[in-house]
């Protein structure tokens, strides 16, 4: 995950163990000083209250509370999906379509698209537009962070940067039926000039996707490999989105 | 029926004790009120899951008709005076039961049912126009939750007027026993709380809905 | 008379898993009908049991479904382990994926349906009205009937085994996966049939006890000299009465989408999905709560009476309480950070989640001072209850840590999701389930439960729960998401593997409690409870005989403090009532029992699109409960003079103890 994440993970954690901890350790010295078959500890059946007791209970749980709801609050504001990520290098859109089984990834800038696979330039921030062609997945890429569901006829927004060159595995994490985890891809962050050739060696020698062929794609299967194509229609996202969730009930076979 | 309070478990308690409901276990007639409440109190939370429904997708005709295309209000009003004119004539039949004027509780129990099944008979007749005209609940999201809304509040008032005549039927054959006068308060309750739903549904669906 | 969409080749003959599994089934069950039948036990299984309106004995009914749907949750639970401890790298497991989805979304949902909701239900149904000093629930055919329909639930999901199949969905069922245009077979018809007809007995039950504990207690009984378990029951029952109707709502309206093709959740016509998933959790969180509060209340009661001390801080138990009754239904975003709803939303509702974590941490306070200087008995119960308040602890942790959304943008759906709600789930409800069990066995039967397989049950489930669960909070941290048939990095495999492992450690401590109860029973001379207050019990269900008469207190006991028979004893006020009155008790009622009857057929058909078997069904069904509404209930009276006698043959028994 990346380290704004980890860090909250880690401070959150630190937090509570502070009470955890000794909660844990007292409840079992508790139970083991105050045996039936321990005479030399106190018993006192009819003690069941306490003022300065009450008081603590009641107030080192809320102050924690309140510590991460700090926490919480300006984390959920920094790391939300849709705020825009920042650095030297040019921003690559990517709209990412999650099908039956398989991740679809079209650079609409660069007119290619790819299946189960991703490129960019390390250091570069990706802004992504999601939707899925059938039923709800989610995109996630656990070393890059935050994942971001996928919805048909709907439109979520992610945006993530790799800052190191190197492969990081995705996957689906909202389960999606009997392909679910088949749905796995590789995102690649290679250097500046490598993606420039990636991009020149796509657009040369890979087939055309447009309204036929991506209904070929589209039809459920798994396993289906690497792809990639290179002169993508530029209206293929919206035309995605529209097919999905037709606003006419479409006809459906009967039962 | 010494499930519930009896002069043999009666106890003298302070007062403020008792007062806090812990005289010991309340008459049975209570009791069963109480818990019809409850119901009652689930009932309309369960309305309120499909009211927050049509919330979200009354304004997904998906290219279809409207609820400014389809409701006609002159109709709900018609539905509405003889759905609260039922209530009123509910309660006057419960408090002629309580003093035992029977003819006069069947009187106004009959006229109960036909204001209740008038009102249904307009409801289903409005539902049976839209279906004709292509705007049936399957035409769109906002007609699913137009149809499921009203039609729930329908099935409501069909169940009544069921449990209506089944109740008459009871005091006929049985008199006004205990039993089925505990039974006859929750239909009464039952009958009024489906005019409190109906008001929700008319304003927040047909009023709103004609003037979006 | 065509039977819908029912053919011969809805049985898999053809796929071995299911054909054995449901032998498995269909041979035990026959096996059991045999026994019954060949010993004569028929009649009295009617009179006693099936036809019983006596708040024990469908809470016994309720456990004992609970127990043997715990049965066929696990093994589900080992089935899932054993696939993904095979299935990595290249590896497909043994488990076809059509089939591994299935039996997850069978675990989920027989877990939480039809083994913790009953177990925590029964326990309250034999409890409470004891605990109140009371003779029975407020609606007690009711009760029955809701058993019934539980029962009925439970029925129809295990007939997919055989017939047909079950949901591929998940065990919540969301759009648009579970809609027609995804989910075309009746898999998920089972599943929503199933609970629709359970979950009205669920929400009758909810009506029925929060008018029981409202509005019927022992005289002088006031709120605040309630046991800490009826409060816990209260919460719990509101609970179910508020949330269940919107579960009732949204299972609707996915039917209509289904059958009629409406456009709730559709992907076409405007359907929103999203609906569904706030529907589905604003149910879903109270649904988790109406879970643990009983076994809170479990807890509280066992940890007072094995430490011979009252409960701490009672006061701010019952606030506790009823604080996180309200605030579970003010969370329930947290399940879906992950949907883009935007940081102040997100913010907001993880904040109200933390918040939650206050009146948690208050009753852990309390029940560790209620320890402090005690007299700890480590019997059984109080064993469960230590782990719980070691295990909850964690699985709290976790919880408040996923509900910092970023923390959950990256946890969301893993392995550590699981882990958690595993966690909160077997740690707390599963082991309050366990203590209530052991705790109230001797009240229920009149003897207790053999110690030392009661020992090797707990320890089991402890250290295997370890072993099985902290595996998979790692694999949630290395990425591994959740219902994964296989994966395709090597090394989460001995994670995976050392998960397998504490599964088959709790396997250990099920076939321990079974053998615990085959043990018990066979040696119960041994071990009988004769005063009827096996542990020096604090409140009034230890006051009655161990099984209590049916009636349960023949003279209403007059309450003035809390923990009432614990005052009692001290005053060595257990003197023998002097008079005694006639008592009204309700007779039997076959109608819980034949609705159910009817709710099978009329699911079963609507499942398979069966119309004229439908409409049978429910007429029928309509037939009963209007031929029992003619009626007034049928009561018998006990004299005076039983009673007394009842009470002396009890004396004497307690004198000779």
């Amino acid at each position: 995950m990346s380290s704004a994440e980890r860090l909250i993970l880690l401070n959150a954690t630190a937090i509570m163990l502070v009470v955890a901890v000794p909660v844990i350790v007292l409840t079992l010295a508790f139970a083991w000083w105050y045996r039936a078959s321990n005479t030399r500890a106190a018993y006192r059946p009819d003690w069941e209250y306490s003022g300065q007791i009450e008081l603590v209970v009641w107030s080192v749980p809320t102050m924690v509370v309140i510590l991460l709801a700090g926490v919480a609050w300006i984390g959920s504001h920094e790391l939300d999906p849709r705020v825009e990520l920042h650095s030297d290098a040019k921003p690559v859109r990517i709209q990412a379509v999650s099908l039956d089984w398989k991740w679809l990834f079209i650079y609409p800038d660069q007119h290619v698209a790819t299946v189960n696979e991703i490129f960019v330039p390390a250091g570069a921030p990706i802004e992504f537009m999601l939707t899925s062609a059938t039923v709800m997945n989610a995109f996630f890429v656990p070393q890059l962070g935050t994942q971001i569901y996928t919805m048909p006829g709907m439109t979520t927004h992610l945006n993530l940067l790799a800052a190191r060159v190197g492969d990081y595995p995705g996957l689906s994490s909202h389960f999606s039926g009997g392909g679910f985890s088949d749905m796995q891809f590789m995102v690649h962050a290679v250097s500046g000039p490598q993606f420039e050739r990636w991009l020149d060696s796509t657009h040369a020698d890979h087939p055309a996707l447009d309204a036929e062929s991506y209904t070929n794609l589209a039809r459920a299967s798994s396993n289906v490999g690497l792809q990639t194509y290179g002169n993508v229609d530029s209206m293929l996202f919206e035309y995605i989105l529209k097919a999905t969730a037709p606003l006419a009930p479409s006809a459906r076979s009967e039962q | 029926m010494s499930m519930h309070a009896s002069t043999a478990d009666a106890v003298a308690l302070p007062s403020v004790i008792a007062a806090a409901g812990a005289g010991g276990p309340a008459p049975v007639r209570i009791v069963v009120s109480y818990g019809f409440w409850i119901f009652l109190l689930s009932d309309i939370i369960m309305f309120s899951a499909v009211f927050a429904t049509y919330a979200v997708l009354n304004g997904q005709s998906a290219g279809g008709p409207s609820g400014r295309d389809l409701f006609e209000l002159r109709n709900v009003g018609t539905e509405t005076v003889c759905l609260l004119f039922s209530s009123y004539t509910c309660g006057l039949g419960s408090l002629f039961i309580e003093r035992r004027r029977l003819s006069l509780f069947y009187a106004f129990f009959a006229l109960t049912f036909a204001l209740g099944a008038t009102f249904l008979g307009l409801e289903v007749t409005e539902f049976a126009g839209m279906v004709a005209r292509g705007a049936g609940p399957s035409r769109s999201a906002f007609l699913s939750s137009f149809f499921s809304l009203v039609g729930l509040h329908g099935t409501h008032v069909t169940v009544g007027l069921l449990w209506l005549s089944f109740t008459v039927a009871q005091v006929a054959a049985k008199g006004p026993r205990d039993f089925v006068l505990r039974r006859l308060h929750c239909f009464s309750l039952f009958w009024h709380a489906l005019d409190i739903i109906w008001v929700a549904v008319m304003s927040l669906v047909y009023l709103m809905g004609v003037r979006a | 008379m065509t039977l819908g969409k029912l053919t011969w080749s809805a049985i898999p003959f053809d796929q071995p898993l299911p054909m054995v599994a449901s032998s498995f089934i269909i041979l035990g069950g026959l096996f059991a009908l045999g026994l019954v039948t060949r010993k004569g036990w028929w009649p009295y299984l009617w009179r006693e049991w099936l036809t019983s309106v006596d708040h024990k004995r469908i809470g016994i009914m309720y456990v004992l479904l609970a127990l043997v749907l715990l049965l066929r949750g696990f093994v589900d639970a080992i089935m899932m382990r054993s696939q993904q401890a095979v299935a990595a790298g290249g590896a497909l497991g043994y488990l076809p994926p059509e089939h591994y989805d299935q039996i997850f979304s069978a675990h989920g949902t027989i877990m939480i349906f039809f083994m913790a909701m009953p177990f925590m239900i029964g326990l309250m149904n034999f409890v409470v009205p004891l605990q109140l000093g009371i003779r029975d629930v407020a609606f007690p055919v009711l009760n029955a009937v809701s058993f019934w329909l539980t029962a009925s639930g439970a029925l129809l999901v295990n007939i997919s085994l055989v017939i047909g199949n079950f949901a591929r969905t998940g065990w919540l069922a969301y759009p648009p996966l579970s809609e027609l245009q995804f989910s075309p077979d009746v898999g998920v018809d089972y599943y929503l049939w199933a609970l629709q007809i359970s979950g009205i007995g669920t929400l009758l039950a909810g009506i029925n006890l929060v008018t029981t504990l409202l509005k019927m207690r022992a005289p002088g009984m006031s709120y605040m000299r309630m046991p800490v378990f009826c409060w816990t029951a209260l919460a719990s029952n509101v609970l179910i009465v508020a949330a269940f109707p919107i579960l009732t709502a949204t299972f609707g309206m996915l039917l209509l989408d289904r059958y009629v093709g409406m456009h709730f959740f559709t992907n076409d016509g405007g359907g929103n999905a999203m609906l569904y998933f706030n529907l589905i959790w604003a149910w879903g969180h109270p649904e988790v709560y109406i879970l643990i509060l009983p076994a809170f209340g479990v807890f509280s009661e066992v940890i007072a009476t094995f430490s011979g001390k009252a409960i701490f801080g009672y006061r701010s138990m019952v606030m506790a309480t009823m604080a996180i009754c309200i605030l579970s239904f003010m969370v329930w975003l947290h399940h879906f950070f992950t949907m883009g709803a935007g940081a102040n939303v997100n913010a907001f509702f993880g904040i109200m989640t933390m918040i939650i974590a206050v009146p948690t941490g208050v009753k852990i306070f309390n029940w560790l001072f209620t320890l402090y200087r005690g007299r700890i008995r480590f019997e059984v119960p109080v064993l469960w209850a230590i782990g719980f308040m070691v295990t909850f602890v964690i699985g709290g942790l976790t919880g408040v840590l996923m509900a910092v959304p970023p923390a959950d943008f990256v946890l969301h759906n893993s392995l550590f999701l699981v882990a958690h709600f595993h966690n909160v789930i077997i740690g707390g409800v599963l082991f309050g389930g366990m203590a209530g069990y052991h705790y109230w066995f001797p009240k229920a039967f009149g003897f207790t439960l053999d110690k030392r397989l009661g020992l090797v049950s707990f320890w089991c489930w402890l250290v295997g729960f370890y072993l099985a669960f902290m595996p998979l909070y790692a694999l949630g941290l290395f990425g591994m998401t959740r219902r994964m048939h296989h994966y395709a990095n090597p090394g989460w495999q001995p994670y995976l593997i050392v998960a397998e492992i504490g599964a088959l450690v709790i396997l250990g401590g099920i076939i321990a409690t079974v053998a615990q109860l085959v043990v018990s029973i066979r040696t119960r001379q041994f071990r009988r409870d004769l005063t009827g207050d096996p542990w020096n019990g604090r409140t009034l269900e230890w006051s009655t005989a161990s099984p209590p008469p049916h009636y349960n207190f023949a003279v209403l006991p007059t309450v003035d403090s809390l923990d009432a028979f614990w005052r009692m004893k001290q005053r060595g006020r257990l003197e023998f009532p002097g008079k005694f009155h006639p008592i009204h008790m309700p007779g039997n009622s076959p109608n819980g029992f034949v609705t159910a009857f009817f709710a099978v057929v009329t699911g079963f058909a609507l499942i398979w699109h069966i119309w004229w078997m439908t409409i049978a069904g429910l007429a029928c069904a309509i037939v009963t409960l209007l031929a029992f509404g003619w009626v007034e209930r049928a009561d018998h009276e006990i004299s005076a003079e039983a009673l007394a006698a009842n009470e002396r043959a009890r004396l004497r028994r307690t004198d000779y103890a």
